[in-house]
């Protein structure tokens, strides 16, 4: 076998088993998107009960919260960045993160002080990476988060909200997250999550529908004290999930086009290796006709 | 006309159907809610809440939750806690 023949072979044969593993990840990163819809869809009729709630309390009680307090001199402001904890899912990480990039550049011209807390390993080492200072990390969760977990980043998020600015307390948080629209569309989104606006738009009844007068227990104050820190759960919660399905649909998508860049190279290649092998056999005639020619010659000659 | 009652985790639901009494833990104590009941938000304290199902063949349902909120309005119960689990001995729905 020819050198250049055997040159192709073996790149066509490393190019199969690369297929074959982004293949894997691509059957994986399905399978998984599946049940992060259903968790998505599983965890609606938590936020939507809360999220009628708390339009309940806003709309019937005059009651301020610090939660919703807006600070009149905003200097701080923390940055929550919902980035993967693995990569191979295409642009999905870099997209969150210039896109936290540009907030951050934002706030910065508007003269605060940015504080950022980072969810997920690619971001986290983004930031490492650069000796930029992070005032919270979470990993390990990414491509499945528990509510426990958005549990911990809310509380870490609300105590900084509520700590003073000397204690390195915050005057507005923002989410950048992933917006999942379907499989094919992703969003790289910013949320102000806090102080809380609670959005009305969807979440407001119709007209002819009108919310009752609620009786709140044991007081107006402690309803609201209660329901606002679930709130920010949950909206947290949501993101999570939302960039959870993200990741997974651009890692689908990634190994998909992996895919078939690598059955491209492989036909490419079964080409050209086709080509060696002809023009080797076409070398050999050539040899063959040429030495039987030339001993024709020898022989006529003498 | 029966309670519409949902009892909701974060991560999922866990029980939905028709009862004819809810009795949950507020911080105050406990509260139990029949239909006609007026609108009411409430904040739980961690503790028991019973739901005893409209039809009789479906068993009583004691689930624990973890603290949360409930809220009723035109005789729809939602109860809210981030962690609720269904006891033992009661039907799954």
């Amino acid at each position: 076998m020819g050198a250049q023949l055997r040159v192709y072979r073996s790149k066509v044969k490393s190019v199969q088993s690369m297929k074959k593993i982004t293949r894997a990840f691509e059957l994986i990163a399905t399978s998984r998107m599946v049940k992060a819809q259903q968790r998505t869809a599983a965890s609606a009729p938590y936020a939507r009960a809360i999220t009628r709630a708390v339009s309940a309390v806003a709309t019937y009680s005059n009651e301020d919260h610090p939660l919703t307090k807006e600070k009149s001199e905003v200097t701080r402001a923390a940055v929550l960045l919902v980035t993967s904890d693995r990569g191979l899912a295409g642009a999905y990480s870099s997209n969150v993160i210039k896109e936290g990039e540009r907030l951050i550049e934002l706030l910065r011209g508007e003269g605060k002080t940015v504080v950022p807390f980072i969810t997920g390993r690619k971001g986290i080492a983004f930031y490492k990476f650069r000796h930029r200072e992070v005032a919270g990390e979470w990993s390990g969760f990414s491509d499945a988060p528990g509510f426990e977990q958005a549990k911990d980043v809310a509380d870490r998020l609300i105590e900084a909200f509520l700590a003073e600015e000397v204690d390195g307390g915050v005057d507005e948080i923002h989410i950048v997250y992933t917006r999942f629209v379907n499989m094919v569309t992703q969003v790289p989104e910013v949320v102000r999550l806090l102080p809380l606006e609670v959005v009305e738009g969807d979440t407001t009844p119709s007209p002819d529908e009108v919310l009752p007068l609620y009786e709140f227990e044991p007081s107006p104050a402690a309803v609201l004290d209660a329901l606002l820190p679930k709130y920010v759960e949950s909206r947290i919660f949501n993101a999570l999930l939302a960039s959870a399905a993200s990741e997974l649909a651009a890692r689908q998508r990634a190994m998909k086009s992996a895919t078939d860049n690598a059955e491209e190279l492989i036909r490419r290649y079964s080409r050209l290796a086709n080509n060696a092998r002809q023009a080797e056999i076409t070398q050999e005639i050539s040899e063959i006709v040429g030495g039987a020619n030339a001993l024709a010659d020898a022989g006529a000659g003498s | 006309m029966p309670l519409q009652v949902e009892l909701v985790s974060a991560d999922r639901r866990v029980w939905s159907g028709e009862a004819s009494l809810v009795v949950v833990r507020t911080e105050d104590g406990d509260m139990g809610v029949m239909p006609g009941h007026a609108p009411v938000l409430a904040v739980l304290a961690a503790g028991d809440v019973k739901i005893e199902p409209a039809s009789s063949d479906r068993d009583e349902v004691h689930a624990h939750t973890g603290g949360g909120f409930l809220s009723v309005e035109h005789d729809r119960v939602t109860i809210v806690a981030d962690r609720a689990a269904i006891g033992a001995g009661s039907a799954r729905s």
